[in-house]
């Protein structure tokens, strides 16, 4: 889930001709702080994602900081898969930008240790009323160690259970509650020839969602953050033997249909199937509601459900908790010759009215306390009052797997799912392939 | 005149005029292949110094199932898209090679997917195999697979890459062979007609020995072209499902940008570009192609 906006997986294509232009357009244009306009200021280089909808709030941040005197802020921006090598070869070398867009955990964790990151935790403590407008479990989720790295910066992604009401309704069924009633439910289903949770098996992060909650509800947070912390024996786990088990059984029993592993996240793959009645269920992050409203607006009206993920009975985790990507970041590098600037700019936009109210108006969920009467302003007030008040009344909100854990583990992780998922691999199967890394 | 009578005392270019090119391919092709091998001695995360540790990750890349995996992957790759392409290409190549109009059209068609960049065709593949909206929902029943699952299982997958390269690079060396044959003099044709071969006969006889240089040098390129088939995998079946479709170029990119193990990568590169020479020195060496034989000989 390395991606706030998933429907620009397709621009994964420009990834594969752009992998390569990407270093080497690093070494030409990589740090493009020069002087520029007023001499006298200092200038702030900040590097995003690009994103229509995203960068027009973000650009409103940084005008807003721009007519002050302190320094001048630019922002300059890149396309999704594209944007973490560049990221990674720019850390690399001396054009680092000021301040930088990121998933937090992970995709940080080797620049933490490169001491190459301000750490944000004094500026944090010493500005409590700054520090209190953030939600805390999320802020929270993009600490390294007991550091904080990042500033949030946009909205939250948790992953819903969505369904469609349509088919639901069609076998007289409602959302499970329980994991008895899912599979209870996926039989009921199967019985009426309907896959029961559409799944884009070609793509393995949206595997991952299925195994994160199903290791949370069963033994809490704190089975899986064993392993982000770097020990591979929590891979082991009796909790995480019995949720990869389920997932064996899940897909045994035909939860996913039998050619999940062929379909595809992108325009017309397991969003289409859904909304269009052949699948009951998806598990995706909450920009599946936003793909939905831009893709099938007449389902996303009228036949579009959303829920939480079910209780597994007997487990150990809090019903309560999520998983997902918690927020995107902000980060300064510490080269930066700004960092009081760049400070700056987070202290005065990142929990601004102006700025919160900007991403309300486009959709997104800030991770600010107090929202709940601001989000009539949303575009789909009802959906976003379930993120926020989701999120708020969450202990515990785990950060996707792959961004949570380092990078060098995040491929062969999600390749051994994908081969769990496939039946080539079975729970301990797995947990040694993992162990054994 | 005797072939390189006159060649002999024309006046040659000095080693001078090599040396712009010499230089840029010294500077361009040779140095970077060097530091990369001086790289895979090292471990190297992109960010700081790299630092020297031996020949770890050349023992690493010899105990990496990956790599196995990987090199199997990519052999049975390499062989399968020169069996279908060459299968396709030659016929449709010499066959190209008549003068009918119709021919210069269909030609003309032919070419078309040469045109495409690879990341194109790949996302079309894709949406194509996609086994509720693609052609695979189609297409999946009469093959024996009903509910369209083509590339979600490790040998669908692998014939995926195949097919959807073929189609790519078809037309490519069709144009080689089409090219070559229309280079036959028509009078070995006549020749053999005269001596009473039917059209089979003569293409086995003269059609195809005369391509012999052509065949490996299309060869060639598609061999050492498939070590580097990247894309495509990245775009179609990102190396899944499971590790079924994982390729050696595949395998650095990810070692490389994504685990920002640079000197690991480096290893892998180097081993891709000795596999790459090996290959090309082995077809050069036991075809006879560097022998450069006329295949006018005789005439």
């Amino acid at each position: 889930m390395t991606n706030p906006l998933m429907s620009r997986r397709s621009l994964l294509g420009l990834a594969g001709l752009g992998a390569g232009a990407a270093v080497l357009g690093t070494a030409g244009c990589g740090g493009s702080s020069g002087p520029q306009g007023d001499d006298s200021k200092a200038l702030i280089d900040i590097w995003c994602l690009q994103d229509p909808v995203q960068n027009r709030v973000q650009q409103a941040a940084v005008d807003r900081f721009n007519a002050g005197d302190a320094a001048d802020a630019k922002l300059s921006t890149f396309i999704n898969d594209a944007y973490q090598q560049k990221l990674g070869v720019a850390m690399g070398s001396e054009q680092r930008p000021d301040v930088f867009f990121n998933w937090g955990g992970g995709s940080i964790r080797e620049y933490v240790r490169g001491d190459l990151l301000v750490d944000l935790t004094p500026t944090l403590d010493a500005d409590a009323a700054f520090k209190g407008r953030f939600l805390p479990a999320v802020l929270e989720a993009g600490k390294i160690g007991a550091q904080y790295y990042g500033v949030p910066l946009r909205g939250m992604q948790p992953i819903i259970l969505y369904y469609n009401k349509e088919v639901l309704g069609r076998v007289g069924a409602q959302p499970p509650t329980t994991w008895a009633e899912t599979l209870t439910l996926v039989d009921r289903l199967k019985a009426e020839s309907i896959t029961p949770f559409a799944l884009a098996g070609t793509q393995p992060w949206t595997l991952l969602m299925w195994i994160e909650y199903l290791a949370d509800r069963i033994g809490g947070p704190a089975v899986f953050q064993r392993i982000a912390d770097g020990d591979k024996t929590g891979w082991s786990d009796p909790a995480m033997i019995k949720a990869l088990n389920e997932i064996t059984a899940l897909v045994d029993r035909g939860g996913f249909g039998t050619n999940w592993a062929s379909v595809n996240y992108e325009a017309g793959g397991a969003g289409t199937i859904f909304a269009q009645g052949k699948a009951a269920m998806h598990l995706m992050g909450s920009w599946e509601y936003t793909n939905q409203v831009d893709q099938q607006p007449e389902f996303a009206q009228n036949g579009l459900g959303w829920t939480t993920f079910p209780v597994y009975e007997g487990g150990a985790g809090d019903p309560k908790a999520i998983v997902g990507n918690p927020t995107n970041y902000f980060s300064i590098t510490k080269s930066s010759a700004n960092v009081a600037d760049a400070t700056a700019f987070l202290k005065q936009e990142m929990a601004s009215d102006a700025y919160v109210d900007d991403w309300i108006k486009a959709g997104d969920v800030p991770p600010i306390t107090g929202l709940e009467s601001r989000l009539s302003a949303s575009p789909s007030p009802e959906f976003s009052a379930f993120v926020y008040g989701m999120v708020r009344d969450a202990p515990s909100f785990q950060l996707s797997w792959d961004q949570a854990v380092d990078q060098k583990y995040r491929d062969p992780m999600l390749t051994n799912l994908q081969k769990l998922f496939l039946g080539e691999l079975d729970a301990n199967g797995f947990a040694s392939a993992m162990a054994a890394l | 005149m005797t072939p390189g009578a006159g060649g002999d005392r024309a006046p040659r270019p000095g080693a001078v005029y090599v040396l712009p090119a010499a230089l840029f391919f010294a500077f361009f092709a040779v140095l970077p292949l060097v530091l990369v091998a001086l790289l895979s001695f090292t471990e190297w995360t992109g960010i700081g110094d790299p630092r020297f540790i031996g020949t770890d990750n050349w023992t690493r890349l010899a105990g990496d199932p990956l790599v196995l995996t990987s090199t199997r992957t990519t052999l049975l790759l390499m062989l399968f898209a020169w069996a279908a392409q060459t299968a396709l290409a030659l016929p449709l190549g010499v066959w190209a090679a008549g003068r009918q109009r119709n021919r210069a059209v269909l030609s003309a068609i032919f070419f078309l997917p040469l045109l495409l960049s690879s990341a194109a065709i790949a996302l079309m593949w894709k949406s194509m195999l996609d086994p509720n909206f693609g052609v695979a929902a189609v297409v999946g029943p009469w093959i024996g697979v009903p509910d369209g699952n083509l590339i979600g299982t490790p040998r669908g997958a692998l014939i995926c890459i195949i097919i959807t390269v073929t189609w790519q690079f078809v037309p490519f060396h069709t144009l080689l062979y089409q090219g070559a044959a229309r280079n036959i003099p028509a009078v070995l044709y006549d020749a053999a007609r005269m001596d009473g071969a039917n059209r089979w006969q003569s293409f086995l006889r003269v059609t195809l020995p005369q391509l012999r240089n052509t065949i490996v040098t299309s060869s060639v390129l598609m061999l050492v072209g498939s070590l580097t088939y990247f894309e495509t995998i990245l775009l179609l079946t990102g190396g899944g499902p499971g590790d079924s479709t994982y390729v050696l170029p595949f395998l650095m990119y990810q070692a490389a940008f994504e685990r920002s193990e640079m000197g690991y990568a480096a290893a892998i590169a180097t081993g891709l570009v000795l596999l790459g020479t090996l290959l090309s020195l082995a077809i050069v060496r036991f075809s006879g192609f560097s022998r450069m034989r006329s295949t006018l000989e005789g005439m």
